[in-house]
């Protein structure tokens, strides 16, 4: 088995010498996303952000050839750890972009404590604990989670739509959970109300839906949905059947581009739901409307326009790339000026100011949508408003905000 | 799948040839010339993935069940280890020490091996596998959804291995010293209960049930037996699966794996214990190397493939295109030496010829 | 199979009596259930009326999708003692290739009439080249089908991507009826209807009217007679001069085409995407477990436990409701192991 290692070790090699460039002048930077399973259109994006990142460097940073080398994970925990592991023990790699999906962000970090010459910079993967609870040292992640996607949404409904009791309907996992906590805490400290019984946790990848919808009380104002992918699409489709008349709220991945733009019929009665999420598809601004020029440019047969993974992924191999030009590409300390440099880096990125806060999390703009028909009667987010500067705490010190405890299907009680 | 040529009576000393000898002293050696990756995610991971598929193949092989919840008891092993010892993530976590989990998550998974044996053998052969895959299903469904015990979609980080003797077992030597003592002793101990009393009988019971059942032997106790026996070497696996990754979710346990399992079982070859082994190895290096030389994207086309042609042209796997090629090899060296010696000698079967 | 209609009812009353009594009066429960305006106390006891009608409903046109891909399934394993794990792959293809040929030509039923021709066409092709090399050897086929549905699923993904795919049916489908039971009657006197999807009604429909024409053929065609003659006895029927490999070829067309039909019925219920596979092979699986391999009727009464079972689990306790359907199944296992029509 060792002499079929070495063999492809040394193909890796040789496809590695092709490069002028000699060694030590290189740094090895590890991309990991989900590039095969059912994600792996997602992972793909990503992907498309790291290559966007790189392309703006030229692959030069500090002064230093970057050698970009990529893994793949099915979005399992286990998968990305062994994916990281290879990118790191055997590839050398001293930079780590990625994962994609916040399981797999958890176990990454845990990883990155028993590497801590190496600096790894998070992906998409959006769970509060990568960074709230028991953080590494050596993970930084220049994009928002979950929670802080989620805000100023509870205010605006409560404010402006005038909501005053919710059902929620959500999968049964820990990203549901951090959305609802995110959404659900302002608009209850508010005086709004969500009780358990009116919220419904499906086990994600259920496909129907009428039961529930059946079971969906009579006397709220509006449910909140938290459903991504194809299970959104699935929702959407059998509420228009069953011919429910409710107002929804959706989840940042509820009414994004891959459900509003899903095969099949248009969804013309989620017009005027509100959202909110880490980017906005249609924010009237210079530095997004660059953004997703270049990424036209760049990958013709892309999406339409960067999903909030390709976003997520640049942000992060470009503060990676920024902080290397600070240090001049030494990395010669196991690393320690060049996270140094991460950690006060704030920078300027498609979607506004970025920088971090002391347990290296991304301290950044949410963008509130509601879904509109576009000029070509397609259907599309339009910016509502832009909160600016959102911490992980959300507003709140960090002692204070502990005391809500981690995210579940009861937190917060809201009764 | 028929393997009663499998042993053709040889004992176990037999086993001693120069071959398998070199095979143990490489195996020994390993950890002085690999590097840490390759001592850890290759060696000791090809060799805990050999061993669940182990499991399988003492199923499978010698008595004919083909279980695809063999992930599931390992699984279930190493969700134990973290429940009963300590977890970092504030669920569960009784904290009990490692001498007292250790053996309750082996029992407890071997017990469940049979609870599964004992819905499943009550049918017709074929009905195992629907079985077996329909329990593993729903297995990943129950912990993915049951927060207080096996805490969900998330599950348990922060499992580590016990510090015996000073050492920290999950270095990559030490690890693979321990994974590799305890998958060679499972090994010996399937090649030597294939040929007892008992892996005889089961083997006849694989081949025959009816007949057995009218020679007076219990054939549900041999097969719950032989569920048990495969429990215990997959809830082993799944402790040190546990402590390889230090952690498990109900990802762990996915009917994806349980699948990979099968794969490897039957790729590396049903005939010999040492087949998981070899299927095991083939399937980490691919999956470790695959991105270097080929897309990613059609991994799953890849290791489908390869299934299938072994299925469909090898039903004793990678073992067997081996053994097959060594005597196609020697037979044509005899058949040279019988030409140069002139026409009509007699020529040796391939069987002896594996003494000399 | 081995259905045997009305004279099979009579004769189960007579040695069953206590159970048909109970049956008789369980039934009459639900009709009231069904069609009274519910009191208090029962309101008070497992929530309102509409969702209890809504979630039995849905039950039974889950139901009627499972039968219609399960059916296949244990017609195929009956005869040939085939377990076709690549069920699923048939179901999400011909889901697949159906929404192509839909969209396409705009006629979804051209697409459903495709989507069971193609994978009729496949499954005679499986059966030829690669079943019938390894005929008698039930393991190794099992585990073809494995290795197919592996290829199947990361080829589709190729193609179609993790995208989510909806058909768009006749508009004349789509959207709801008024049922004829009333959920409540308001303070004002105004009765309050019940309100259904049209589609799903037409699903259950389509289950039923498979499921008598499939028991048409098995009982009252020559053909038919010879399939069910080759469930209960294959060496009879290879000795008796039919051309086995025909009928066998035949069988397989049915039960793959069938998969493919569901498919599109399926997905046009709810949607196509990757997983789909997975999930329709093991409801599969655990009706025919359920319900008794080989058995047509056994795989109708299956189908519609586990419709049931699913739709209660997922409306009344979300959180375990999936593994509801496992502990039928065990518990069926436990105490007829054969299946509830199985034989044995």
């Amino acid at each position: 088995m060792f002499r079929l290692g070495k063999t492809t070790l040394v193909a890796a090699t040789v496809l590695a010498m092709a490069s002028p460039v000699a060694a030590q002048e290189t740094v090895k930077m590890g991309a990991l996303a989900t590039l095969e399973g059912a994600f792996t259109v997602l992972g793909e994006d990503s992907m498309r952000g790291v290559y966007m990142a790189l392309e703006e460097f030229n692959y030069t940073a500090g002064g230093k050839k970057i050698e970009l080398i990529t893994g793949s994970s099915d979005a399992s925990p286990d998968s990305a750890i062994r994916a990281t592991r290879k990118l790191v023990e055997q590839d050398g790699v001293q930079v780590m972009v990625g994962p994609l999906s916040g399981s797999e962000g958890l176990a990454v970090k845990d990883y990155a404590k028993t590497q801590p010459n190496v600096t790894f910079l998070n992906g998409s993967s959006a769970a509060q604990d990568t960074t709230l609870r028991d953080p590494a040292d050596n993970f930084f992640r220049f994009g928002t989670e979950g929670a802080q996607w989620m805000a100023g949404l509870g205010e605006y409904v409560y404010k402006e739509k005038g909501y005053r009791k919710l059902a929620v309907l959500a999968e049964d996992y820990s990203f549901p959970y951090t959305q609802v906590f995110g959404f659900l805490e302002p608009f209850c400290r508010l005086g709004g109300k969500a009780p358990a019984d009116a919220r419904f946790w499906v086990p994600i990848g259920n496909k129907d839906y009428s039961s529930v919808i059946a079971a969906l009380p009579d006397d709220v104002d509006a449910i909140y949905v938290a459903l991504g992918g194809a299970d959104a699409v699935n929702f959407l489709t059998q509420y228009e059947q069953t011919g429910g008349e409710l107002p929804l709220i959706g989840g940042s991945i509820t009414v994004d581009q891959t459900v509003l733009g899903s095969k099949g019929r248009t969804r013309d009665f989620v017009v005027g739901t509100p959202s909110a999420g880490p980017i906005s598809d249609t924010w009237d601004d210079s530095r997004w409307a660059g953004f997703v020029a270049a990424y036209k440019k760049q990958f013709p047969d892309g999406f339409p326009s960067p999903s909030l993974f390709a976003h997520a992924y640049y942000v992060n191999t470009k503060a990676a790339l920024l902080a290397l030009d600070t240090v001049d590409g030494n990395l010669s300390d196991g690393g320690k000026a060049y996270r140094a440099a991460l950690a006060a880096l704030e920078f300027e990125t498609p979607t506004g100011m970025v920088k971090l806060d002391e347990r290296r999390n991304a301290v950044a703009d949410i963008f509130l949508t509601e879904v509109a028909e576009g000029p070509d009667g397609n259907l599309l987010n339009k910016t509502i408003k832009v909160i600016p500067q959102v911490s992980q705490t959300l507003g709140l010190s960090y002692d204070e905000f502990l005391k809500y405890g981690a995210v579940s299907r009861e937190n917060p009680v809201c009764e | 799948m028929d393997a009663r040529q499998l042993f053709s009576g040889n004992s176990l000393l037999s086993e001693l040839r120069p071959g398998p000898l070199v095979a143990v002293a490489f195996l020994l050696a390993y950890p002085a010339f690999a590097s840490d990756f390759f001592i850890f995610q290759i060696g000791a991971y090809s060799l805990i993935l050999g061993t669940i598929a182990l499991s399988l193949t003492m199923l499978a092989g010698y008595g004919g069940m083909v279980s695809l919840a063999q992930l599931t008891v390992a699984g279930l092993a190493g969700y134990l280890v973290a429940i009963l010892g300590d977890n970092s993530v504030g669920v569960m976590g009784l904290g009990w020490p490692w001498w007292l989990t250790v053996p309750v998550a082996i029992l407890g998974a071997a017990l469940f091996s049979v609870f599964v044996g004992a819905i499943s053998v009550r049918t017709e052969g074929i009905y195992t596998i629907m079985i077996t895959l329909a329990i593993a299903v729903a297995f990943f469904y129950f912990v993915r959804q049951n927060y207080v015990i096996f805490n969900g979609f998330t599950g348990f980080a922060g499992v580590e291995p016990p510090a015996i003797f000073g050492l920290y077992w999950r270095d990559p030597a030490p690890f693979y010293y321990l994974t590799l003592a305890l998958s060679g002793g499972f090994f010996l101990a399937v090649l030597y209960a294939s040929r007892s009393t008992f892996g005889l009988s089961l083997q006849a019971i694989r081949d025959n049930p009816r007949r057995m059942r009218a020679l007076g032997y219990d054939v549900t106790l041999h097969r719950i037996v032989a569920y048990f026996l495969s429990g215990l070497i997959a809830g082993t696996a799944g402790v040190l699966l546990v402590w390889f990754n230090g952690r498990i979710s109900p990802g762990s346990v996915g009917i994806d794996v349980a699948i990979d399992i099968l794969v490897i079982a039957v790729v590396g070859g049903m005939r010999h214990p040492v087949g998981p082994f070899i299927g095991a190895i083939a399937f980490v290096l691919l999956e470790n190397f695959a991105i270097d030389l080929i897309d990613r994207e059609r991994f799953n086309t890849v290791i489908g493939l390869a299934f299938l042609l072994v299925v469909l042209f090898s039903p004793d796997g990678l073992l067997g295109i081996w053994n097959r090629l060594r005597d196609k090899l020697r037979l044509g060296r005899n058949a040279r030496q019988d030409a140069r010696r002139g026409e009509g000698g007699e020529r040796q079967p391939a069987e002896s010829l594996e003494q000399t | 199979m081995g259905d045997s209609g009305a004279g099979g009812m009579r004769q189960f009353v007579e040695r069953h009596t206590f159970w048909a009594i109970i049956i008789l009066l369980a039934a009459a429960v639900l009709l009231w259930m069904i069609f009274a305006v519910w009191p208090e106390w029962l309101i008070s006891a497992i929530g309102r009326k509409k969702t209890f009608v809504n979630t039995l409903l849905n039950g039974v046109t889950l139901g009627g999708l499972y039968f219609l891909v399960a059916s296949g399934f244990t017609l195929v394993f009956g005869l040939m003692r085939n377990v076709n794990l690549a069920h699923g792959s048939l179901y999400l293809l011909g889901a697949y290739i159906g929404y192509e040929v839909a969209e396409a030509s705009g006629n979804w039923f051209l697409g459903l009439a495709v989507a069971f021709l193609a994978m009729a066409a496949s499954g005679v092709l499986m059966q030829v080249l690669i079943f019938r090399r390894m005929e008698g050897d039930d393991l190794r086929q099992t585990l073809v089908t494995i290795a197919i549905s592996i290829i199947a699923a990361d080829l589709m993904l190729a193609v179609w991507t993790g995208t989510t795919y909806q058909f768009a049916p006749p508009e004349w489908l789509f959207g709801a009826t008024t049922l004829p039971i009333v959920s409540v009657v308001k303070a004002s006197g105004d009765p309050v209807f019940i309100k259904y999807p049209i589609y799903r009604l037409t699903v259950l429909g389509v289950a039923l009217t498979v499921g008598i024409g499939l028991w048409l053929f098995l009982n009252r065609t020559k053909i038919g007679m010879m399939i069910r003659a080759g469930v209960n006895d294959r060496q009879m029927l290879s000795a008796s001069g039919v051309n086995v490999q025909l009928l066998f070829a035949l069988v397989f067309a049915i039960g793959a085409g069938l998969a493919g039909f569901a498919g599109v019925v399926g997905g046009t219920a709810l949607s196509i995407a990757p997983g789909e596979d997975i999930r329709y092979l093991l409801a599969s699986l655990i009706v025919v477990i359920v319900g008794g391999l080989g058995s047509v009727t056994g795989a109708a009464i299956g189908a519609l436990l586990i419709g049931l079972a699913e739709q209660f689990g997922l409306a009344y306790f979300p959180t375990y409701g999936v593994v509801l359907t496992f502990l039928i199944m065990v518990v069926v296992l436990a105490v007829r192991p054969q299946g509830l029509m199985g034989e044995g």
